[in-house]
């Protein structure tokens, strides 16, 4: 049992003994450390003025992730290097990403560079990055700026970011890892008392007891949904658990049936497995909050949270994924639309957890789509989400599989559309007219900030109608932006 | 000694007319540059947060409990109504705008009460646990139902110009139209913050993130009951401003200071990012109802335009804002008759504000959309129809009776542009490419933008500048205007340079401080350079012609061979240091200071008779847009824009360029995905960026090509010949929401898209069914 956190900062190990629960990071470097440079902009990870980098050791190699220090927790660094702002130039000289901003003209205000300097930061150092634009959009889609328009910013990133690493931080990288290295153990993490704790189990077993006694506790996986409870709730959590320590609970193993993800992988961390399994699940995921987000945010957390609009459900829905829970010993699988009971509510019992999900291989006979319909592209949260597993006997529609977000109060197939799809032809239009019809009757949408209960419903139609007309092989392009890696699969 | 209004200056200028980098840009990259919540805290400092009542809309205030909040842990004070020792308002105007709420509720977020603590997590808290019972009534929230209840703010204005009535009874075509044109939440990502410090005989020293310090300053004199000199604002810098802390800045100011005056102790606010949305002003929302008579050619005869706007709660700056809107309300046409009427409707929603464009914007988008609809009705191409309307030789009065005397700088932009985006080639491909497609549809458009230089209040155009020049020759420069990104600073650094002939490392940029430069404007209405540079030049020459009489009779030489550039002063055949100079000037007792002042002319604007000439000159720019439209789900892509934009000469062509891009994007994001939504109750709903959507870089077109306009210079005498860019690229977003309007007008030609602002992928579909169905719509 270890009763502190453990971090590098400025190549020093930092060992705190005191940590509440609810502790950000972004209050820890504001108001403890006073390193100022680093802004609050919106409290809830939309804007990434309060953009960090942290590094670890991932496969041996040092790598460093852009994080949100809003919502981030302070136990959550433990085992990590934090980087800021005020750490970037060396012996008086700018960082090449600080030295392009500036000369290229990419702040004005101000007050979101500091968050930008850091993604881009961990653009730099990247692994395995393509030299264009879209890298760069992408990476910078969790960082707002409300003045310069991002053009000076996205040059300045493809004028810096894409050469190798030649900084203080490349240069020191051996003995980071070493530093990492000694400060990562295998210990579990118990800050407090019974009955006010920051705590983050090293096992599964550690995690069944500790939960066991404590089932009022807060599982925190990411925290960037619990990270929100906090800051804009303003909600006490006397006990949080967080799971980022757990060995093996964030495996991601694709074999020839599909990918098994543990519950505390992230988006991050899955995003080249689900975009093997198909395009549009790819390009699902790079569309899930911002590099921030899934840099911390979990599949598991996720899910487990029971959004009814959470952008992942819906996909691995239609998918057919199945879902792992773990109480004390005893563990149990189940459909992962099961999971989803009523808006607020899952099935799983007090001081039960997730443990893993499942996600099958298409059969080649099988054809997905899934399209997110938001307001903005790039990190919004989905008006509606629709998703489409069809398996064909060539041209005929033999099972389906269609679930939607954002379209009831949890993610929900429609039972009738799909029935109405079996025996319906790719190449006879006029066979898909009952599905579309029966949709109506799956769903019955409500009106919010983001969408009319109608143009839900007629977006939801829209979607399926798409799905078939691609799956058909429309001979004309029908979404503005096709993803990475689509083909026409009809042959397939 | 004119060079400065020399067109033909810039040969030997040093940082006038360069690239340089904004002053900060190496602070802003390492997180060094001090905002508000950034400055080292005075020990002692408490944490002020605003209490509201949550549940409450509109309604009187039956009972209030702050017991629990007063018991919650960490908790100093709570302040309300009756704790304010002066006056309970902060309007920037006839007042309407308390401080605290007393007795009323009048909008969904209003304050009621400050809690101050020993920490801002414990002020939060506790903010929460108040019992406010609120006796409820209807809220007025729309435009519509602020115009059934017959309610307004400020009286009706309008402007007409010849026989309106006649030319619409003898208008070969008339069209007419409702349009619905929404807000705009400023998003500056520095939310509104202040810290006060208490002082010595009711001294009250400021800091805010404000546009405006001289308005805090009287506002806080009259609320804290102290006179103007006891309170010093102090601003160095704001996280992005526009327009968004013009007026509502103040508020905070105040409560941080009364918060200050009743604990001696210095007290800090800073607003969370959902507070700072429910509870501040934004871009007004209109509703537009035009008509408009015209020929066969697509030429206008008339323009009869109703500028309904919600004005919120109180009068704000509605005043202002609304004229700007009908000031522009003809965008760059010619309308030989033209009635155009505004009403200032009260709304029991948050008071409407300045934002970037101060009203313009609505009101040229109002005219791009009528200028669409006789294109569209007549087949032809809506440029054809724009250009058509042009102000011309001829044809170049205003509604308001100011003559458009640079109407060939409007022309030669759209005619520049027009080839250099080669828009009939264009315009060919995406008639293609709309025959090939059925889903996914193309719009093009090319739009113009002209935009009104100064405050429409004419004191407003005048500034204030501090310039000391030290014995060791360096500058210590100071002014009225405020550094809220755009580069002022930089600029007016840039003049004082070249003006005094020093390196721009030895001018030393100082906060803004209304203990330095007293009365100031705010920082608004594009004029920050104009007014202050123009105004620290003044100084900056004042100093200088001293030091030139003093060095001619040191130096025994004639005054004309006296020159200033390097650090150096070049007396004759030979070169002295500046500091040297600067040295015996002072031992001399020659005075190196000077207090330097500005006042625009020509400026004879009279509301009342609603004649005279409101602004000193127009920008000019244009923008052409081509978009893609998913008909099935109404979700769109800009794909490519070209932008051409006249700056006058500039002082700095990468601020400039900074201020075009982004004031572009941001009017994109207005027009597009920024929706502001108010439930039925009166709440906004739309209260943190995961809700409230403004651009990100992906939403930038990949194809962007921005230029400035090689102009021959501001033919006004303004400083080095520039032009204002603050908030005239905010128009050349117009063109994105035109472009779409094109889009969707191919689904059925002649038939104008029921399209309203923003497009958000469900306004798309609407004007989509609207287009597809089989009637046209009533």
């Amino acid at each position: 049992m270890r009763e502190t956190i453990r971090f590098l900062r400025r190549g020093k190990p930092v060992e705190l003994i005191d940590v509440g629960p609810t502790e950000t990071v972004l209050d820890y470097l504001r108001l403890r450390e006073g390193s100022t440079g680093t802004k609050e902009g919106c409290g809830e990870g939309d804007c990434g003025a309060c953009t960090v980098a942290l590094g670890r050791i991932v496969d041996g190699r040092l790598v460093y992730q852009p994080v949100n220090a809003c919502i981030l927790l302070l136990g959550m660094i433990d085992g990590a290097e934090l980087v800021t702002v005020e750490d970037l130039a060396a012996d008086g000289r700018l960082h090449p990403v600080q030295l392009a901003l500036r000369d290229l003209h990419g702040s004005q205000c101000g007050f979101c560079t500091s968050g930008f300097v850091m993604s881009l930061f961990t653009l730099y150092h990247a692994h395995g990055k393509e030299k264009r634009r879209k890298t760069v959009t992408d990476w910078l889609a969790g960082n707002l700026c409300r003045c310069t328009g991002y053009r000076p910013i996205v040059d300045a990133a493809l004028d810096s970011c894409f050469d190798a690493a030649d900084d203080s931080f490349s240069w020191r990288a051996a003995e980071t890892r070493e530093a990492l290295r000694r400060i990562v153990d295998s210990r579990d993490v118990f800050i407090g008392d019974g009955d006010e704790f920051f705590a983050a189990p090293a096992s599964v077993e550690g995690l069944g007891a500790l939960y066991g006694e404590h089932p009022d506790a807060t599982l925190v996986a990411g925290a960037t949904d619990v990270g929100l409870w906090i800051t804009k709730a303003l909600m006490d959590l006397p006990k949080v658990i967080w799971l980022g320590r757990i060995a093996g609970l964030d495996r991601v193993e694709q074999s020839a049936a599909g990918v098994l993800i543990g519950a505390t992988a992230t988006f991050a961390a899955t995003e080249a497995a689900m975009a093997r399994l198909a395009p549009d699940l790819g390009e699902l995921w790079r569309r899930i909050g911002s590099k921030q987000v899934r840099a911390s945010g979990t599949v598991g957390g996720n899910i487990a949270n029971g959004s009814p609009i959470g952008d992942s459900p819906p996909a691995l829905i239609a998918l057919g994924a199945t879902l792992e829970l773990q109480k004390g010993d005893a563990s149990r699988t189940l459909d992962l639309e099961h999971y989803f009971l009523d808006y607020g509510r899952q099935d799983r019992a007090a001081g039960e957890f997730v443990t893993g999900l499942f996600v099958p291989t298409l059969d080649p006979n099988q054809v997905f789509r899934c399209y997110k319909v938001s307001k903005r592209f790039d990190q919004d949260i989905s008006a509606v989400m629709g998703a489409f597993r069809f398996t064909l006997a060539d041209t005929t529609i033999t099972e389906a599989r269609i679930a939607f977000g954002g379209m009831a109060a949890t993610p929900r197939r429609a039972a009738g559309a799909e029935t109405a799809l079996i025996g319906a032809s790719l190449d006879d239009p006029s066979t898909w007219g009952p599905a579309m019809r029966a949709l109506t009757a799956d769903y019955r949408p409500i009106s919010d900030m983001r969408a009319s209960a109608d143009y839900r419903m007629e977006t939801a139609r829209a979607l399926l109608a798409k799905a078939l007309m691609e799956a058909s092989g429309a001979p004309e392009q029908i979404r503005l932006r096709q993803p990475e890696g689509s083909v026409d699969d009809r042959a397939a | 000694m004119t060079a400065p209004l020399d067109p033909h200056a810039g040969a030997d200028l040093r940082h006038v007319r360069k690239s340089l980098p904004h002053d900060s840009a190496g602070k802003h990259v390492t997180g060094t540059a001090v905002y508000i919540d950034d400055i080292l805290e005075p020990i002692g400092t408490l944490h002020v947060v605003p209490g509201w009542a949550r549940e409450a809309v509109r309604g009187r205030i039956r009972s209030m409990d702050f017991d629990p909040v007063r018991a919650a842990p960490g908790v100093v004070a709570v302040l309300t109504a009756e704790d304010i020792p002066g006056h309970n308002d902060c309007s920037p105007s006839i007042g309407g705008d308390p401080v605290l709420a007393d007795g009323e509720i009048l909008f969904h977020g209003q304050v009621v009460f400050a809690v101050i603590a020993e920490t801002r997590a414990a002020a939060r808290k506790a903010a929460r646990l108040a019992r406010i019972e609120v006796e409820p009534q209807t809220p007025i929230v729309s435009v519509e139902d602020a115009i059934a209840a017959d309610i307004t703010v400020l009286p009706d204005y309008q402007f007409r110009r010849g026989s309106p009535e006649t030319g619409m009874a003898t208008a070969e075509r008339c069209l007419s139209g409702v349009f619905h044109i929404g807000g705009q939440e400023h998003f500056y990502l520095e939310g509104q913050a202040a810290l006060a410090v208490p002082g010595e005989d009711g001294a009250m020293l400021v800091h805010s993130s404000t546009q405006h310090p001289s308005e805090v300053q009287h506002i806080l004199g009259k609320v804290l009951a102290v006179p103007d000199a006891a309170v010093t604002v102090e601003v160095r810098r704001m996280g992005g401003g526009f327009g968004g802390k013009e007026s509502q800045a103040n508020q905070w100011a105040a409560l941080a200071a009364l918060a200050a005056r009743a604990t001696k102790r210095p007290c800090k606010i800073r607003l969370d990012r959902d507070d700072d949305m429910i509870m501040t002003g934004k871009r007004h929302d209109f509703r537009v109802e035009w008509s408009v008579g015209h020929n066969e050619t697509g030429r206008i005869r008339v323009v009869d335009m109703d500028l309904f706007a919600r004005c919120g709660y109180s009068a704000d700056l509605s005043l202002g804002v609304v004229d700007r809107t009908m000031f522009h309300a003809d965008s760059s046409y010619f309308y030989p008759d033209a009635a155009i009427r505004s009403r200032r409707l009260r709304t029991d929603t948050c008071s409407n504000t300045a934002f970037r464009g101060f009203g313009g914007p609505q009101g040229m988008l109002a005219a791009e959309r009528m200028i669409d609809a006789i294109a569209i009705s007549l087949g032809l191409d809506p440029l054809e129809v724009r250009k058509r309307n042009f102000y011309d030789e001829a044809r170049n009065l205003t509604p308001y009776g100011m003559p458009v005397e640079e109407w060939r700088t409007l022309h030669a932009i759209v005619a520049q542009l027009e080839k250099d985006s080669t828009y009939w080639d264009r315009r060919e491909a995406v008639r293609g490419y709309n025959a090939r497609n059925h889903v996914l549809k193309k719009g093009l458009a090319l739009t113009p933008v002209k935009f009104g230089i100064s405050f429409t209040l004419k004191h407003l155009n005048q500034a204030g500048a501090l310039v000391h020049l030290y014995t060791d020759g360096s500058v210590q420069l100071n002014h009225g205007g405020t550094e809220m990104g755009q580069g002022l600073y930089q600029k007016v650094a840039q003049v004082v340079a070249d003006e005094l002939g020093v390196t721009l490392d030895k001018v030393h940029i100082t906060a803004t401080n209304t203990s330095k430069v007293p009365n100031t404007g705010p920082t608004a209405a594009s004029s920050g350079t104009d007014l202050n540079a123009m105004a620290a030049l003044n100084a900056a020459r004042t100093i200088k012609d001293r030091l030139i009489a003093f060095a001619a009779e040191r130096y025994q030489c004639d005054p004309k061979q006296i020159a200033f550039h390097d650090n150096r002063v070049r007396v004759g055949s030979r070169e002295v240091p500046l500091a040297e100079v600067a040295r015996a000037a002072h031992l001399a007792r020659i005075h190196l200071s000077d207090a330097g002042f500005y006042a625009s002319p020509k400026i004879t604007w009279d509301r009342d008779s609603a004649s005279g000439r409101p602004f000193l000159y127009f920008a000019y720019g244009a923008a052409c847009a081509e978009v893609t439209v998913d008909t099935m789900t109404g979700e769109m892509v800009v794909d490519r824009v070209d932008i051409l934009h006249d700056v006058g000469k500039s002082l700095n062509p990468a601020i400039d360029i900074g201020q075009i891009e982004g004031g572009f994007v941001q009017g994109m994001g207005w027009l597009t995905t920024e929706e502001l939504v108010w439930d039925e109750h009166g709440r906004l709903r739309t209260h943190a960026p995961s809700t409230y959507k403004i651009p990100t870089a992906s939403d930038v077109p990949e194809d962007f090509r921005v230029a400035l306009y090689d102009s021959p210079g501001n033919p006004e005498e303004t400083i080095y010949r520039s032009k204002a860019v603050g908030e005239p690229p905010v128009m050349l977003a117009n063109a994105v929401f035109c472009a779409i309007t094109d889009a969707l007008a191919s689904l059925r030609p002649g038939r104008l898209p029921p399209l309203d602002a923003p497009a958000t992928p469900e306004a798309i579909m609407r004007a989509v069914h609207a287009m597809k169905a089989q009637e046209a719509p009533a």
